[in-house]
């Protein structure tokens, strides 16, 4: 096994599934979709305000031409996917269950490249072209959330920022698009890592990668000398990947409650990011397809693929050649706080890392029961609150006292929900809270 | 379209479950809990029956039944549903808690009582699993000593101690046993007068409280001699000694709570602490005061302390949830039972302890909390 070059750390809290289905689609080399007649780009895929269209119905399109440009400073423009027409501008069904507006582009089948910018030596380039160039590009946090990424890499001056903590952990079960990368791609992903490292002027780069990928992690090692980048393992625990955990187990920084990583004077970053910027910087292309994991036990063959933004996960499907015939349920993202889908007509966005599929016998509907205080909550929140007292305040919808024992410090990561013997559903119930208090607050 | 497809299977829109994220969740279950809690409870009821013969099972087996027949009644009086309140198998370890609470010789009308007790005015009166401030068993135990204080102080002696007192026909050569088995129960052991209803015995404890307080120390030191010693309490740990018939066998309790410690289903801060808590305590004053209290050891290994400090103060629903709340609760009972035990009239002081903490448990988790991930001190904005 590897030298154990690297150190360790974790966080406190958490719960890991006896089975997390890593293995069906570990091994799986990623692949390049075959071109789709018709991609469906939604128009806004990223935390902010929406892109501006530039495009019309009926103008023809290159590959990665900028379709929407930025609107604002959090906001990033969107690229098509492929060449061809803009079909439409209609409204397709979203991940959330809502309806997006998205771009609806027919295909020529010539998947033919327009004009990209030119090629930077980032070794050469300054910060500020690079930031411009990663804000050009549309990329954002594919890992979850999908927050600009330049915006991320422009803190406040009176923030000093001391580390960049990359997030390798990929502690979803089920999903192994960002393990497959590392492995594949080291180069790219510590470029990236390296190239975001110059814009914020930091001389610590962290990548944490959980123990149960020490491929990868010998992988990157093997790499990560040259672009002095440490690599950090990390206990397989979920949610290692959090923002906060990753960056307590990584540095042994706490973030402040209430605060966000640059006040611990850290920037987190995905993977897959990395590799995006990479190719930004490097090869001029702007964010218009991600790997991303098809995978659970339904599916025929699960797989990492590299996906098109705008696929519709009904070709995704199929590209893993198709599901079983008890199949139950679609989840777009992975099992512990991905969302469930109704439509296969919903189309991959910038941070869509899987699609899990669920046969009947991995559909668990339970009675849920009163609360028994056996605390297993408290001991699996990562963030140290007490779900059980929560759960019970937002019941008898006292939410000044559940704003007291700090539901907005919840994340939703869902290892609450996971280890209740009693089947509470303690998500919804933070989620409503935190849903209600922001309406009070306005 | 969809003819064009290939044999390819599509998830069918009618097909797919919408639900909240998370899509997986643990196997277990508040009934899982609760078998795993019984399971725990074998080896006291084991050595129960092995002490006590075949009445210990039926108390065991009376009290499991009416408990959850009075659960089940409950249900049917209050209109919910039966099957969906006793799946969890809560009543089943009320039940069996309140039999490991009660004497080998219980008559089956006090089973009876003491379930509804448990049940009744221990849970479901306060809307069922989970609400309860109270441990049932205990609301039953401490319900049933007030209402009968005779028939519930009255203990039967272990089959091994009647069968010292057989072999030893004369009482010179004393045996542990013959501190606790009057002259004249010892007489018609020893006569196997077998017209009589039952013998009776005194409990470690017992004898400890009723020894008068008003002879000399020096004494008083000598008549702890005779039941505390290496010995007896070697008698004791392994269970030879009357009492209830689940709190006899210190050492099958321990083998319960190393299960329980194992599955997970109990904070070992709760029992450490509580027994150490007595320990230090009667070890202090035993330490410093000689004769008014036996040795530590003694005050361990007698009386309901394992059962209480594993099984019924380690309850989910009436015991802190935050470790540093455990704490506080457990240093409580073990407060409060050394002190009955010590100066009190009762002679065991497990019961009411966790009663006792028990009720303080809301204010325990109102103040033992934990301090969220990254919490900062920072002055309080108004």
């Amino acid at each position: 096994m590897s030298d154990k070059n690297y150190t360790t750390g974790t966080f406190s809290g958490g719960i890991h599934p006896d089975y997390d289905g890593k293995d069906l689609s570990c091994n799986s080399v990623i692949r390049i979709a075959p071109l789709y007649e018709k991609y469906e780009v939604a128009l806004q895929q990223n935390i902010g305000k929406a892109p501006k269209l530039i495009v019309a119905v009926g103008d023809e399109v290159k590959k990665g031409q900028k379709i929407a440009e930025a609107d604002g400073f959090v906001s990033v423009p969107l690229h098509s996917p492929t060449s061809g027409v803009v079909e439409a501008i209609t409204q397709i069904p979203g991940p959330m269950g809502v309806p997006v507006n998205a771009v609806v582009i027919k295909s020529d089948m010539k998947d033919e490249w327009g004009e990209l910018p030119e090629v930077l030596d980032w070794r050469e380039t300054d910060a500020a072209t690079l930031k411009a160039r990663i804000a050009d590009a549309g990329i954002v946090g594919m890992g979850g959330a999908a927050f600009p990424s330049a915006v991320k890499l422009s803190p406040p001056p009176e923030k000093k920022i001391t580390a960049l903590v990359i997030n390798g952990a990929e502690c979803e079960p089920y999903l192994t698009a960002d393990h497959r990368l590392m492995l594949e791609a080291p180069e790219r992903v510590l470029t990236g890592a390296a190239i975001m490292g110059k814009i914020l002027g930091v001389e610590n780069i962290y990548i944490g990668v959980e123990l149960n990928k020490r491929d990868a992690i010998d992988m990157l090692l093997a790499h990560a000398e040259k672009y002095n980048i440490k690599i950090v393992g990390l206990k397989v625990q979920y949610p290692q990947g959090a923002e906060k955990q990753l960056i307590y187990a990584v540095t042994d920084r706490k973030v402040p409650a209430g605060g966000l990583p640059m006040d611990a004077g850290v920037v987190v970053q995905n993977t897959a990011t990395c590799a995006a910027v990479a190719d930004a910087v490097i090869e001029g292309k702007p964010l218009i397809d991600r790997v991303t994991t098809i995978t659970g036990e339904a599916v025929k063959n699960p797989s990492n693929w590299r996906l098109k933004i705008g696929t519709p996960i009904r070709e995704a499907i199929k590209l893993a050649g198709g599901t079983t015939d008890d199949v139950r349920k679609v989840i777009l993202g992975g099992p512990m706080m991905g969302f469930a889908q109704k439509s296969l007509d919903v189309t991959i966005q910038k941070n869509s890392s899987g699609i899990l599929i669920f046969p009947e016998k991995k559909i668990t509907q339970y009675q849920s029961s009163a609360c028994i205080r056996c605390g297993r909550c408290l001991q699996g929140c990562p963030m140290k609150l007490n779900p059980a007292l929560l759960g019970r305040l937002i019941e008898n919808e006292k939410f000044d006292l559940a704003l007291k024992n700090n539901v907005m410090d919840c994340m939703e990561c869902g290892s609450c929900a996971f280890i209740c013997p009693a089947h509470r559903p303690l998500v919804q119930h933070m989620r409503r809270a935190k849903a209600e208090i922001r309406n009070m607050k306005k | 379209m969809s003819e064009e497809t290939t044999q390819l299977i599509l998830p069918k829109h009618e097909d797919l479950v919408v639900s909240s994220s998370p899509h997986i969740q643990v196997k277990d279950s508040v009934s899982a809990i609760m078998l795993k809690v019984v399971a725990a409870m074998i080896p006291a009821m084991a050595a129960g029956i092995y002490y006590f013969g075949i009445s210990a099972l039926w108390v065991i087996l009376l009290c499991s039944i009416f408990c959850v027949g009075a659960e089940i009644l409950w249900c049917l009086i209050a209109k919910k549903n039966v099957w969906a309140t006793i799946r969890d198998c809560s009543a089943l370890v009320t039940g069996i808690l309140l039999a490991l609470n009660l004497s080998a010789s219980t008559p089956w009308w006090v089973c009876l009582i003491g379930a509804f007790l448990a049940i009744w005015l221990g849970k479901q009166i306060f809307g069922g699993i989970g609400y309860n401030p109270f441990n049932p068993a205990l609301v039953a135990r401490v319900g049933l000593l007030i209402a009968l204080p005779g028939l519930m102080t009255t203990w039967v002696p272990t089959r091994q101690m009647v069968n010292d007192i057989r072999t030893t026909a004369c009482a010179e050569e004393m045996q542990i046993s013959s501190q606790f088995i009057s002259n004249d129960d010892a007489k018609i052991i020893a006569a196997e007068d077998s017209k009589i209803d039952a013998v009776t015995c005194a409990t470690p404890l017992g004898v400890v409280s009723t020894t008068p307080k008003n002879s000399e120390l020096f004494s008083i030191a000598n008549n702890f001699k005779a039941i505390d010693n290496c010995k007896a309490n070697k008698e004791y740990f392994l269970g030879n000694i009357g009492g209830c018939l689940g709190e006899t066998s210190s050492l099958a309790l321990l083998i319960g709570g190393i299960l329980l410690l194992c599955w997970r289903l109990i904070n070992w801060r709760i029992p450490v602490f509580f027994i150490g808590t007595v320990f230090v305590i009667t070890g202090a004053i035993n330490y410093f005061y000689p004769g008014v209290t036996p040795s530590p050891i003694f005050h361990v290994v007698t009386g309901g302390l394992m059962l209480g400090a594993f099984f019924m103060a380690t309850d989910m629903v009436t015991s802190p949830m935050t470790n540093s709340g455990a704490i506080v609760f457990a240093i409580g009972c073990g407060i409060i039972t050394s002190a009955i035990r010590i100066w009190g009239n009762y002679p065991e002081g497990v019961s009411f302890s966790i009663l006792f903490m028990n009720a303080l448990v809301p204010f325990i988790d109102k103040f033992c909390t934990r301090r969220v991930f990254g919490a900062v001190k920072t002055a309080k904005k108004a």
